[in-house]
């Protein structure tokens, strides 16, 4: 499950909004306008069930987005999405991922205190005897020309 | 009969006398006769696989998904606390601070290890440099890489992270490092081929209580770890969708 954000958790002046999520589950984000940059070097990865839930994180995915292990796994990968994403890149992720190909793209993703990350991020089905057991997704450091590029290109996509 | 054993090409030149150690120790253990051929180069090395000459690697983890998938290996170990990571470095001359701030039309030097060079390459994504804007400089070594660097025949070089570490005083104090990766699920596994597969788990207990007698710990530490860890094939697959992911 996914609750909604908590004010005590946000650092720093925020706006509200409430996202639909999937399913018919929404969820109320509290967001700023400060950015974490990415480290240099480090790779945030993840895995996930075919539904999307968290099965495993990495330490740096720990470090970048602010929630411990305990709260990401068997949560909804969706805990990141970022209210800037414009709904149609997380359409054409899933609808490339579940037909087994690969997906690749930029994304703003969300920090458990309101902040914001970019990332270069990569969907890879992982498929086990010829079925699709869940995802990975490999997050790495975009570059700053294609940040810019992607803050001016998502906002007419709503 | 005897069994061929190789390791991947590019592990520091520190270590070869401890690959030919571990050689006499497996084999002592084992009562088999093992013999260790060291390929010059990738190349060299894929030929041999291809062509099954090869029944015990020490495989990277690009070898490792084709070992598995295509030709019927399992993983046994892999070194404790160890997995390999990439370094970008430049002359110590050089003015740039950040790698962001590189250029296209870079000249940059890599070895042939695929591993390294992927790590390596997504270090530079930051500064918009790919495949198709860098000046690409190929070394055989990772010292020559360094050569390379001091000489000026290059301006960025990337290096495995173990291999600069093993770089003499005098070298690396000619040199800068930009970058240094923190990827730490990309590791090195001791792999076991369909003619050894009924040794498997013999040799597998045999090399994780290596560690515990100072003759099975020296060895190891001549190959510059202490001790060496079970590696599972789901742990593999992972890898391998890693690799996989980042080659895109």
């Amino acid at each position: 499950m996914i609750s909604d954000m908590n004010p005590e958790d946000i650092v720093g002046e925020f706006k509200e909004v409430t996202l639909d999520l999937y399913n018919s589950v929404s969820r109320k984000i509290l967001y700023t306008d400060i950015e974490t940059p990415y480290p240099d070097g480090k790779l945030i990865v993840s895995t996930t069930t075919p539904e999307g839930i968290i099965a495993h994180v990495n330490s740096a995915f720990i470090q970048m987005s602010g929630f411990t292990e305990e709260e990401l796994i068997g949560t909804p990968h969706s805990i990141l999405r970022h209210p800037d994403m414009p709904p149609a890149a997380f359409k054409d992720l899933w609808n490339t991922v579940i037909k087994g190909d690969k997906w690749q793209g930029f994304v703003k993703n969300l920090r458990k205190d309101g902040g914001f990350y970019w990332v270069k991020a990569t969907v890879i089905p992982n498929v086990r005897q010829g079925k699709v057991v869940g995802f990975t997704s490999v997050r790495r450091k975009p570059s700053r020309t294609k940040v810019d590029e992607c803050t001016a290109l998502y906002p007419p996509m709503f | 009969m005897s069994f061929m054993f190789t390791v991947s090409p590019g592990f520091s030149p520190a270590h070869l006398s401890g690959w030919y150690i571990f050689n006499t120790w497996l084999q002592k253990q084992t009562e088999l006769a093992i013999h260790l051929e060291l390929h010059d180069n990738f190349h060299a090395q894929t030929e041999a696989i291809k062509n099954d000459n090869v029944d015990l690697i020490y495989a990277n983890s690009f070898d490792a998904a084709m070992l598995m998938r295509d030709k019927g290996f399992f993983p046994l170990v892999k070194a404790k606390g160890k997995s390999d990571e990439a370094i970008i470095a430049v002359n110590s001359g050089n003015t740039v601070e950040d790698v962001a701030h590189l250029e296209p039309g870079t000249r940059v030097a890599y070895t042939d290890d695929p591993d390294v060079k992927m790590m390596g390459m997504i270090m530079l994504e930051p500064a918009d440099l790919d495949a198709t804007n860098i000046e690409s400089v190929v070394a055989n070594t990772n010292i020559l890489v360094a050569k390379k660097l001091l000489k000026g025949d290059a301006d960025a070089g990337i290096f495995l992270a173990e291999a600069f570490d093993d770089l003499s005083k005098m070298i690396k104090m000619q040199l800068r490092v930009l970058v240094r990766s923190e990827i730490s699920d990309i590791h090195h596994s001791l792999m076991i081929g369909p003619k050894l597969l009924d040794k498997r788990e013999e040799i597998q207990k045999s090399l994780l209580e290596m560690n515990a007698c100072d003759k099975g710990l020296g060895v190891l530490n001549s190959l510059g770890f202490d001790a060496w860890e079970k590696v599972e094939a789901d742990e593999i697959e992972f890898m391998i969708d890693l690799v996989d992911a980042l080659s895109m």
